[in-house]
């Protein structure tokens, strides 16, 4: 009942092909936008942004882009870890190289680097698919990590190899408490987020998806199987490129190359197939989802122990953490193989019926 | 010409040790079609559990007979191997048949993370050793034909030895036993492999043990050589060039994959490593089994994929 269309008559070709075509869709997006505006800064506290919404934010803008490549176009890859880095290492080098470079054309630059990268390692695609790519794309992985642990000349000849941007000057807003940073990352989340809507729903997200649902029948209707993966290669490295410099400056503050290890690529697989693959909201549920549950966790362990009587050292909590995270990455891959993105379509099915069922 | 020939062999060794932890990829693939990540946690597991039980029972027997305490410790890490298979085939995998490829992998690395932890929870998560009476020193060679001879070491050799073996009977496994002849009817095509009465279930976890029990040689070997530890985990992303250059479906073609890649990783180590600042070693295996992708996309022995529409 509350999520019934009827009477709702779309009378112009705009209102039928706009982003939510249903009014109750729209208005909640813009009621949690403006929540999310307005309301977030006024309750949450520093520990929250600091260690929750910023990293949620930033995580969920990459977990955009490989949502693009591998979601919409199919495309497995295992390399994102190393995107991130070559946009947060390519704006660090813009920044500080370059006098005068102002933070977001910093930011943006970085991501530019990391398209061109991305076309650069996306070009074994055209050969070979599926996990013999993902492995593919496991060498764009190593190869930055290395780069960047042994080639000076990227951390600035820094001698610890670790490197830092001390003020965030976004065209003279210094953004440096955290409900800015915030305010920052979610300015910066919203613009991605509808471009990557708005991409998704024009001719290049179709061609992306046409090539994911079955390649050969796409190059036989006309879509060019070369542009159409290298763009989606472009794209989401763009995306994962800006994510990666953001998280380097604004939610790290100073960081060294274990910062997108393979272990971030693999969490960013994670994110998109749990949140679901081939859906923008679905990238957000993934990212919350990993987010937030080794912190839950993590506070949750000790206090059950503290509950039972039992002090749990923190090795033991690690270890725990780790086969709890596991073990519910598994059971929702059973339970729900097509993502949270899916149980809440789902739920919206049910809300439209309710309460009448039949 | 001697330090090439040295430096070939010692590529060539390590090659066989990364072959061994290829194979446990090759056999489950083969069997499931399911990309196992957890291939290297599966490698810790089995030697955390070796090197534990080896020292319990070298305990318990008195500390006077380390063969028998190997030998125990052993077949007691094999019934761990063999619960650890039963259980992620009963409680992951069989629910999740039918899924993408994608879909199977994320799984893995789930089981990935659960192992490590049940691992070091059980059985500590220090660095621990495992001596099953491996010879530790080098020995020279050909020191009639070159001079100064070529220095190999014993350790390596008998591993490679070792590995070797297994190939072996692993291959008369998979061709002169019924069971093998079954686990490449799964292999070939599921349904007429159901539809002739195999048992899908029960292959799928013969497999699994078979990939545990290599993952346990492999475990011991690479134990004894680097010491039981959390790194020994990552062993998996280095043999993961070597299963994609040999073609994931082919165990052949994990042991010439394996040898390519550790000739191919000591080389360009020795000889240009130097020029751009060492270590390149990791990445070096992913580029060279790139390369050859490009030209082979299914691997070198894969087989061939056919697109139908």
């Amino acid at each position: 009942m509350i999520y019934r269309e009827n009477g709702q008559f779309k009378t112009t070709y705009a209102a039928d092909q706009q982003i939510f075509p249903i009014a109750q869709d729209r208005y909640l997006v813009l009621a949690i936008i403006a929540f999310a505006f307005i309301g977030v800064p006024m309750l949450a506290d520093e520990y929250f942004f600091r260690a929750i919404l910023i990293p949620f934010l930033i995580l969920s803008l990459a977990a955009l882009g490989v949502n693009l490549l591998v979601g919409y176009c199919g495309q497995i890859t295992l390399g994102a870890g190393a995107f991130m880095a070559i946009g947060a290492y390519a704006a660090y080098n813009f920044l500080i190289r370059v006098d005068g470079m102002p933070l977001l054309f910093a930011l943006i630059l970085g991501g530019l680097t990391a398209a061109v990268m991305g076309i650069l390692f996306g070009i074994p695609s055209l050969r070979v698919r599926g996990l013999y790519l993902a492995v593919a794309t496991l060498a764009a992985q190593f190869f930055w990590d290395w780069a960047f642990l042994r080639v000076k000349w990227f951390t600035n000849e820094s001698p610890s190899g670790s490197v830092s941007v001390s003020t965030l000057d976004f065209f003279g807003w210094v953004v440096d408490s955290p409900t800015e940073k915030y305010l920052f990352c979610l300015g910066m989340l919203v613009v991605f987020a509808l471009l990557a809507k708005n991409l998704t729903r024009a001719s290049i997200g179709r061609q992306w998806m046409a090539i994911r649902d079955m390649d050969v029948a796409a190059e036989v209707i006309g879509i060019r199987p070369m542009w159409a993966k290298l763009s989606a290669f472009a794209v989401s490295s763009f995306f994962v490129g800006v994510a990666g410099a953001m998280w380097g400056f604004v939610h790290l503050g100073s960081w060294e190359p274990a910062a997108f290890s393979v272990d971030r690529s693999f969490q960013l697989l994670f994110m998109v197939i749990i949140g679901g693959l081939g859906s923008i909201a679905g990238s957000f549920f993934g990212a919350a989802f990993i987010v937030i549950l080794p912190i839950f966790l993590n506070q949750l362990l000790p206090a059950l122990g503290a509950l039972v009587g039992v002090t749990i050292s923190t090795t033991a909590v690690s270890h725990a953490e780790l086969i709890i995270f596991g073990s519910l990455i598994v059971f929702f891959l059973i339970v729900e193989p097509h993502g949270l993105a899916r149980l809440w379509a789902t739920s919206k099915e049910k809300l439209r019926l309710w309460p009448f069922p039949h | 010409m001697a330090f090439f020939l040295e430096t070939l062999i010692g590529g060539l060794m390590a090659g066989m040790l990364y072959s061994l932890v290829a194979l446990g990829f090759v056999l489950i693939f083969k069997a499931s079609g399911v990309f196992n990540f957890a291939q290297g946690a599966m490698v810790l597991f089995a030697a955390l559990a070796m090197a534990r039980f080896s020292e319990w029972f070298n305990a318990a027997l008195g500390g006077d007979s380390l063969v028998l305490a190997n030998i125990l410790a052993f077949i007691a890490a094999g019934g761990v191997m063999f619960i650890v298979a039963w259980c992620i085939e009963r409680l992951a995998l069989r629910n999740l048949v039918n899924q993408e490829g994608a879909t199977l992998l994320m799984a893995t690395l789930g089981i990935t993370y659960v192992l490590e932890g049940i691992g070091q929870t059980i059985f500590g998560s220090e660095i621990y050793a495992i001596n099953v009476g491996m010879p530790k020193d080098p020995v020279m060679m050909f020191e009639s034909v070159f001079e100064g001879g070529i220095l190999i070491n014993k350790e390596d050799f008998i591993a490679a030895l070792i590995a070797a073996c297994l190939v072996a009977a692993l291959t008369l496994f998979f061709q002169k036993t019924s069971t093998g002849r079954a686990l490449r009817a799964v292999a070939d095509d599921h349904q007429a492999a159901l539809s002739i009465g195999i048992p899908l279930n029960r292959i799928w976890v013969i497999v699994w043990c078979v990939a545990g029990v290599v993952a346990l040689v492999a475990g011991i070997i690479w134990g004894s050589k680097l010491g039981v530890q959390f790194s020994l985990a990552t062993v998996a992303l280095r043999a993961l060039p070597v299963v994609i250059l040999g073609g994931l479906t082919s165990v052949p073609g994990a042991i010439i994959g394996g040898l390519i890649i550790g000739v191919g990783e000591k080389l360009s180590e020795v000889f240009l490593g130097p020029y751009v600042g060492g270590g390149i070693e990791i990445w070096f295996a992913y580029m060279l089994a790139l390369v050859f992708l490009l030209f082979r996309p299914q691997g070198l022995f894969g087989e061939k994929i056919i697109d139908r529409v």
